[in-house]
């Protein structure tokens, strides 16, 4: 399956890159796209054979049992198929499959969603700064282009691959389980996903993670969780990064919790400076908690 | 953005159900959307159009169902109609609601030649 914008122009392919790897993409595009050219010579075919506009009052026959003789001539039937199909049904089954692998092997897996800017990165360099000798990390970066959220985690010595997405506007669960297999992901560890920086599409897509946080700045407005509900509805933590800059916006922390309050009285807060180091402690002991 | 891909989806799921059944040709597919699915109604009739190409699927009409969202109160225990995830209860004004309808997105049917 194409999990992302389908088209198959160079710069659109889906590439990962373990950092201080060379870039390898790989062939699923040109697969699927094969797959079309393969229905469009049945098409074409198909067209030969009967070329008469169907007028639209036709039969409906439940289900599928026959197809056999009747359509000769002018006298097409129509059958109808059920399907009833969720269509995100092979993203949850993969996210499910991944979530599984997890669960078996004891792999953390958290989903970090937030709008382009809020500091996902930032947070993540200086929590495994903290905890990396404490806790085995690994991290999936997903951006559209370049190796620079990579290279930014790659120094600080956690393994880490790059997905670049091309137009593609989130992560899905099968470039996980690919990325998963290429980092080859140890036993007993914490795998980060910093999904790409977007507040809307990330957020149907389910990953397999075991908790999905959503991250706004306090330069952002207070009122998105009303604005984006979709990324606080399926979120169990929200934080609230870039604190240091309280004293010089208009952001109402509790206001903005009332809202994500409003879309899921559940979820958990943690409010820090990734700069100042305050709030910092509370959300790695809260992250080293939940492993051991 | 994601809604191309999720036309994609649908013609992917629409084409092996109809080559299973022997089918060569789509002429219809009907589908549920519910308003918090999280998924625009204009662009994916046109991501549909863009998807359908080269495909069985090619010249088929899209039948949509836009689906109102309802959600059931934790407290009262009634249901009612939500524009949003974060609707009251028109009751007792709680948020703690349980989403019943509007989180549709599925291939309800196609109709095959």
């Amino acid at each position: 399956m194409c999990s992302t914008c389908g088209c198959n122009q160079p710069d659109d392919e889906i590439k990962m890159t373990v950092a201080g790897e060379e870039a390898k993409s790989h062939n699923h595009h040109k697969h699927h796209h094969h797959d079309k050219d393969k229905h469009h010579g049945h098409h074409h075919h198909d067209e030969h054979d009967h070329e008469h506009q169907h007028s639209h009052d036709h039969h409906h026959q439940e289900n599928d049992l026959e197809h056999a003789h009747h359509s000769h001539g002018h006298d097409h039937q129509h059958k109808v198929i059920k399907i009833e199909q969720d269509i995100l049904y092979k993203n949850q089954m993969l996210g499910e499959r991944n979530r599984g692998f997890f669960e078996a092997k004891d792999i953390m897996a958290i989903n970090i969603i937030s709008s382009p800017g809020s500091g996902k990165t930032t947070l993540l360099e200086k929590t495994l700064i903290k905890l990396k000798d404490k806790l085995p990390f690994y991290v999936v970066e997903g951006d559209q282009q370049t190796m620079r959220d990579a290279d930014r985690i790659n120094a600080t010595g956690v393994p880490v691959i790059q997905i670049n997405t091309g137009n593609g506007c989130h992560l899905d669960a099968e470039m996980i389980r690919n990325a998963v297999k290429k980092l080859n992901v140890k036993e007993k560890s914490v795998l980060i996903i910093e999904n790409v920086g977007n507040l809307v599409c990330p957020s149907l897509f389910d990953l397999g993670e075991k908790h999905r946080i959503v991250l706004m700045s306090v330069t952002e407005g207070d009122d998105k969780p009303i604005k984006y509900p979709t990324a606080f509805m399926h979120a169990g933590i929200c934080i609230f990064s870039k604190t240091d800059l309280l004293p010089h916006v208009d952001f109402d922390i509790e206001q903005a919790k009332t809202y994500a309050r409003q879309v899921n009285p559940d979820i958990k807060f943690f409010e820090l400076s990734a700069k100042s180091g305050d709030g910092m402690n509370e959300w790695c002991d809260w992250l080293t908690g939940m492993v051991l | 953005m994601h809604e191309l891909s999720i036309a994609m989806s649908i013609v992917d799921i629409a084409s092996e159900n109809a080559e299973r059944a022997g089918a060569k040709k789509i002429l219809e597919v009907e589908i549920d959307l519910g308003a918090l699915s999280g998924v625009d109604y204009e662009s994916l009739k046109f991501s549909l159009e863009i998807a359908a190409q080269h495909s069985l699927l090619e010249n088929a009409a899209f039948v949509i169902n836009q689906i109102a969202a309802k959600a059931k109160c934790k407290n009262c225990n009634i249901e009612y109609d939500v524009a949003n995830y974060f609707t009251p209860c028109p009751k007792c004004n709680q948020f703690a609601n349980e989403i019943t309808a509007g989180e549709e997105l599925k291939v309800k049917s196609i109709v095959t030649e």
